[in-house]
Parts: structure tokens; sequence; C-alpha cells
């Protein structure tokens, strides 16, 4: 009893125990800097995601950025959640693969109750707000948007959650760059019965935009397909781009007298 | 103190940047830096088989309120050259009208058509002396003897000569729309649906692009500005009572009346020209 | 071009234009949009749009802001959405508790009481939403409380909330204008409007911001709360 009486005094004056058991406190951010990530490492670019006729699909590409290096080129960014869902992430893909892992726990825990029932697109998408709120209050986020997928008893999701914890549902979405670019094509394209060939197609296409004027992202891709029969991931793919214009044979030219 | 030790500054044209350093001081002593009017904008351009096509919005704002429904953004340069300008309306009317003007005196002197490449090296040369601070992002077309001629100038005064071009606020928007759907040697009808779609991009999906579609289509015989092309937002709902104000809602507090007619004298004159 | 010198040329960009190079990231977003409601002898009219946006970008046209507390009330707010959505829950949540323990459901009064209370529980790290909470009080007349972020409220006869809020309540002011609240004894603040008035005094409203807030459009989600219950309208919107 004496002894314990003794620490709880050292304790006191310790900055390492005090941040680990109050991780997130204001009277400790005032003495010392934060540690926490404040900023992202490597990190992933758009994720892209529409409903069709007989489920949802969502694309990504597989590359890690280092800053402005795109450092990694075979990153998952898509991961199946249960049986009938698809995580997507954007942003910093430790992060991302933290998350992934408190899914699997969560899944895995859902399913030792033995009671028929499991987790839904809906209650993954509830959780994952919750997640990203919680971080957020304790201004140690994770620094994602997170796209889910899912295909519940014939009815389709998809819903998106960031960083902050905003988080909504559509029947087509898209993440950092691809919110630009992807969201006005899927905007005048979108249709409530696209089959899975134009789906696919539709977002070869955003896919290929983002690939032209978004710097970090890469030719190679994943589809994920969601739908009552459960998840297929694609084997990475590469698209065919044209930078074929006349005027890009000889740029000078076109301002010839300038400089 | 001798007067010789009075530096005066040297009488020169151009912008006074003084203040410009007190308010860098100001920031880096704790102050805030001054907020500048973000105004969005979609403008676009394209080459097509036969000549060039300028599109642009009409939104124009002030922070989250439109400050103008249906303004002009695309810009007279020469009967053969015109130009798209997004950043800072009065930077863009500016930096336009100034272009305009010289190529009118070289036009006058040379008795030639202006080309398009002389209104570029004019812009780019402006802006690059104004490092950045004539807020002017361009979009400029024009056909001369050279052929059709499609330019992108940053405010910084670097330049692009493109088959296409998109700028302002709802540049991405418009260049989903190019990147997907640009093909070489378009027909005038393709190409101005193009143009339109890429606007329309800016429109709906960018907050600071809005309300109609002006296109300007120049070939080598002419020209043919096409003033709200489209109109896709019409007011949604129109209150059928409308609002009357019944005399009186002001309160009269005194009345003084002056009649005019005793202290005028109207003279019948000439009307002023334009 | 021989260009000015001295005082008359721009200065170097400063060097906090390149520190600032690394992201950072802020726990707020404004999501924008904009919420009325006006109360009536015998009914109240709530409405918001329906646009979610953050900076130039909209992130889905058809996200709504209004949410049902009890048979009675209704809260309809814009700000940040994560807040606003917790705020719902809990607010749901204490609901729950509070008809397990009272067996009936919380008069809109009380609901407006526990808003306020919620929020400023939050004072230091405030919810970031804006609020207008609009029923029917337990003589059945109408009711609207208007909010600021920190639980300062108050019972009105109208009010507006968001990004169009500049543009609406001058509008509200003068068609609706309520006894002034200094008048002692207190007037009626319900307006006198009939509920379709009110209705179409409100669909023109969110038609006028539309136009010249960038931040409200889409469409509009109005409810009806009367003696007959909750009807709900939806109203296009300019969806540039």
């Amino acid at each position: 009893m004496f002894a314990t009486g003794i620490a709880e005094e050292d304790r006191k004056g310790s900055y390492v125990d005090r941040s680990i058991s109050r991780p997130c406190n204001f009277e400790i951010s005032q003495q010392s800097p934060v540690t926490h990530t404040q900023y992202p490492y490597v990190t992933g670019t758009s994720v892209l995601g529409i409903k069709y006729k007989d489920g949802v699909l969502l694309a990504a590409d597989m590359a890690g950025s280092y800053g402005s290096t795109v450092r990694y080129k075979s990153i998952h960014r898509l991961k199946a959640v249960g049986s009938h869902a698809v995580l997507g992430a954007s942003g910093e893909i430790s992060d991302f693969q933290q998350v992934t892992q408190y899914l699997d726990e969560l899944v895995l825990n859902d399913y030792m109750w033995e009671d028929g029932n499991k987790l839904g697109p809906q209650e993954i998408h509830s959780y994952l707000n919750r997640l990203m709120y919680n971080k957020r209050n304790k201004f140690d986020p994770f620094w994602n948007s997170l796209v889910l997928g899912g295909v519940e008893n014939g009815q389709k999701y998809l819903g998106v959650v960031n960083m902050i914890g905003v988080h909504y549902k559509d029947n087509h979405v898209a993440t950092g760059f691809g919110n630009h670019l992807a969201r006005p094509m899927f905007r005048n394209e979108w249709r409530e019965d696209l089959t899975l060939e134009e789906g696919v197609k539709l977002l070869e296409k955003c896919l290929l935009v983002l690939f032209y004027r978004d710097r970090s992202s890469i030719n190679k891709f994943q589809i994920a397909k969601i739908t009552e029969e459960g998840v297929v991931i694609s084997e990475p793919f590469a698209l065919k781009p044209n930078w074929d214009f006349k005027a890009f044979h000889n740029p000078t030219l076109g301002a010839d007298g300038s400089w | 103190m001798a007067k010789a030790d009075v530096k005066l500054p040297q009488m020169q044209s151009g912008f006074d940047f003084g203040l410009c350093r007190r308010n860098d001081m100001l920031v880096k002593q704790g102050g805030k830096p001054a907020k500048f009017l973000k105004t969005g904008t979609t403008i676009v351009g394209l080459v097509y088989k036969d000549g060039v096509i300028l599109g642009a919005d009409t939104r124009a704002t002030e922070g989250e309120i439109v400050a103008d429904k249906n303004c002009e953004k695309i810009h007279y340069i020469a009967p053969n050259i015109y130009c798209c300008g997004a950043g800072t309306a009065a930077d863009t009317e500016a930096v336009t009208d100034m272009v305009s003007s010289q190529l009118e005196l070289h036009r006058y002197a040379t008795g030639r058509e202006s080309r398009v490449v002389t209104a570029l090296t004019i812009l780019k040369s402006h802006l690059f002396s104004y490092k950045g601070y004539v807020s002017a992002a361009l979009v400029l077309g024009g056909v001369d003897i050279t052929g059709p001629h499609l330019h992108a100038v940053y405010p910084h005064g670097s330049t692009d000569t493109l088959p296409f071009a998109t700028m302002g606020s709802g540049s991405l928007a418009a260049m989903s729309i190019f990147e997907s759907g640009y093909k070489e040697d378009l027909t005038r009808e393709e190409g101005m649906e193009l143009v339109s779609a890429a606007i329309c991009a800016g429109i709906f999906n960018d907050l600071g692009s809005g309300s109609n579609v002006d296109l300007c289509v120049i070939t080598k015989g002419g020209k043919e500005y096409l003033r709200n092309y489209k109109k896709p937002n019409p007011r949604t709902y129109i209150r059928e009572k409308g609002y009357s104000f019944a005399k009186g809602h002001t309160q009269v507090l005194s009345t003084t009346i002056v009649p005019l007619k005793d202290k005028v004298t109207i003279i019948e004159g000439e009307a002023m020209e334009e | 071009m021989a260009m000015a010198m001295g005082c008359l040329l721009p200065p170097e960009p400063s060097q906090a234009a390149y520190r600032e190079h690394q992201s950072t990231w802020s726990p707020y977003e404004n999501n924008g949009g904009t919420c009325v409601a006006i109360a009536g002898l015998d009914y109240c009219v709530i409405a918001a749009d329906t646009r979610m946006s953050v900076g130039f970008s909209i992130l889905t046209r058809e996200h709504s802001k209004i949410f049902q507390l009890s048979e009675k009330c209704i809260l309809a707010s814009s700000g940040f959405q994560a807040d606003i959505r917790t705020l719902q829950k809990h607010l749901d949540a204490r609901h729950k508790i509070y008809q397990h323990e009272h067996n009936k459901q919380m008069s809109c009064p009380a609901m407006a009481q526990l808003l306020s209370n919620t929020l400023y529980y939050k004072r230091f790290f405030p919810y970031y939403a804006f609020n207008v909470v609009g029923g029917l009080d337990n003589e059945g007349k109408g009711c609207v409380y208007t909010y600021d972020a920190v639980g300062s409220y108050e019972r009105v006869g109208y009010s507006s909330q968001g990004s169009g809020m500049q543009l609406i309540m001058p509008v509200l002011d003068n068609q609706l204008k309520s006894a002034s609240p200094l008048l002692l004894p207190a007037k009626e603040s319900a307006t006198s409007l009939t509920e379709s008035e009110a209705i179409d005094l409100i669909k023109d409203t969110f038609a006028s911001a539309a136009e010249r807030d960038i931040y409200t459009g889409d469409s509009m989600e109005l409810l009806v709360v009367n003696a007959s219950g909750i009807r709900r309208e939806y109203m296009e919107l300019k969806k540039d």
C-alpha cells in the first residue's frame, strides 16, 4: 500500500506515464508537444463507388504515395468486410490497415455469437462513423476518407466517412480528387439500372481521367463488386491512355514567336 | 538634416506595393493577413476543326453570396481574339482591356490583323512582372493568319498551348468532361456541345460557378458571340401573391416641399455623344 | 517594358507561404445549409434544404437536415454534419431514457431546454451546429426555438439558421413581424398567417436563398406539425 502511494506521487511528475494513461488532455498538451499523427505519411488517392443494377462497385488505384513520391505500387486499398461489404480507403494507409483490423475483430466477435445475425453495411458504416468521430474528438484522427459499399437483403448500400466523422450516403460517391473529377461524370451518366458492363465502363472512364489529372494516381487499378452472391475484388489491371493529340507533338509550335 | 539625405522615390508608372510590405510586417507581428475575394468561375476553351470555341459560366461571387447572376466573363481582345477571365474580376477586366487597347493601336500602326501570340506575349509579360499579384487566370483563344490558337494563362505569367483548356474553381469539373469527351477535328456542333457540357459540369458541380452558359465561336471568317447560349437554372418557385407594401409602412417624421421649377431653368441642348 | 523599382516592385512571396506546406487538419468543417421554422396558432412549419457541401464542392444533393425528436417536436440543424448527427443521436437516446422513466414523450419546451443544456455541456469544445426546434407546445400552439452553437436559446414566432439566414431573416421580419418581446404583458409570438400562407412564404424564401447563397440549393424538405400529425413535403431548388 505504501509503495503504491509513492508510485502515485512519482507518476504525477512523469510525462510518459500520463500521456499513456490520458492521451488527450488539455493539461498535458499545454506542457508537452503533441505526439499524435498530425499529418499523414503514406497516402492513397481517390476511391470511387457506384450503385448499379445488381449491387455496388468500388474502384481505386494501387499507389501508396510518400508525399509526392509514388513510393508503393501494390497497395490494396479495397478490402472485404464480412461477406457482403467492401471498404475502400484514401488517405493514410497505416490508419486504414488499423481500421481494417478493428473491423475484422468486430466481424469475428459478431460471428462468434452464432445467433444467425450479422453486421450489414449500414451497421458497419455506423461503426465507422463513430470510430472516426471519436478519434477526431481525441485530436488524433484516422487520416482517411472511407467508402463503404455493401448489399443486404437486396438493398444496396453506399456511404462515405471522412477523417472528422462527416458521413453521407448516395448513389455514387468519390473521395479526394475523385470528388472534383469523377462526381461530375457520375452526375451526368449514372442511372439506377446500370448493368455490370456499363458500371465498369463508367468507372474505368473516371479512373482514366483521374490518371490523367491526379499526379498521385497510377495506371494500376482494382475494382470490387458486391452483389447478393458476395464480394469479388478484381486482379490489378491497367487502362489504355491516349497522349497522342497533335498539339502535344511539338508544344512550342503553338506559340511560335513567344516564349 | 540636409535635404540631400532624403531619398525621394522615383516617379514611375505601375502599382505601389509599399502597403504590401507593411501588411507583411503586420502579419509577422501577429496581425491578421488581409482577406481577398475568391471569385469562383468555370471558363473553358477548345480547338475544333475550323477554329476555337470559348465558354464561360455567368456567376460572380463575393464569398458565399452571388453578386451577379448573369455577368460576362468572355472579354473582347480583338475582332478575331477573345479571352475568358477567372480570378479577381477587376484584374481580368483591366488586363484584357489593356491588351485590347494595345492591339488596337498596333493594328492602326500596321494595318494588319492582330495575332493571338501577340496578345499572349503582352499578357504573360505584364502578369510576370507583377509576380502573381494581378490575379488573372485566363483562357485566350483566337484565329489569325497562322490558324486557330488556344492558350491558358496563369496569374504568375506562365502559359500553356493546348487543344483544350479549363480555368477557375470549376476547372476540374469541366476538365473531366474534356478529358473523357475531346477528340481531334470536332465539328462546330460537336465542339459547341462539348464546351457547353463542360461549362454545365462547372455550373452544377462547383459552387463558385452557376447560372447560364456563354459561348464564343471564332472561325477564320469571323466570330459568333452566343450570350446566354443555355439557361439551365430558372427560379424554382414564384410566389403568386407577390409582395405589396402598403403606403405608410415607413413613418413620416416631417415634410418639406421645395418646388424645383423656381430654382432651375431648363435649357434645351444637344444630347451627349454616347 | 521597364518595370518599377524599389517600393513599386511587388514584394517576394512571404516565407509563411512556403512554411505551411505540410497538410494539417481542423476538427470542424462547414457543411452549409439553411433551416427555417414558423410557428402559427395551431401549427408549426419547419423546413431545410438538402444540399450538403464542403468548400466549393457538393458532397450530396439529398441529405436531410431535419430530425424528428418526438411526435410533436422537430429539429432542423445546419453546420458541421458530424456534430449534428452526434447531437441528434444524443437527444434521441436521452428521449428514449425519458420515455422509459416517465412513460410519455417529452414536451417540445422540455426538449428545447434539453437541447440547450446539451449544447452548453460542450461549451469549450462546442458542437458546431446551428439549430431551430419547431413543434407544438403543451397547449397545442405552434412553437419555435432558436439557438446559437453553445446553447443560448429563445422561444420565438419564427426563425432561420444557417448559411442563408442573413438573406431569409429580414424577409421573415418584414412579413411576419411578431410583437416586440419587450412589450408587457407579453404578446402572442406565433404568427397570424394561415398554414398554407406560411408554407407559401417559406417556399419563396428558400427559392430566393438558393438564388443568392451558394450553400443553399438542390431541394427543400418541409415538415408541417399540427393537431392531425406530421406532414412532409419536398420542393425542387436550383442545383447550380
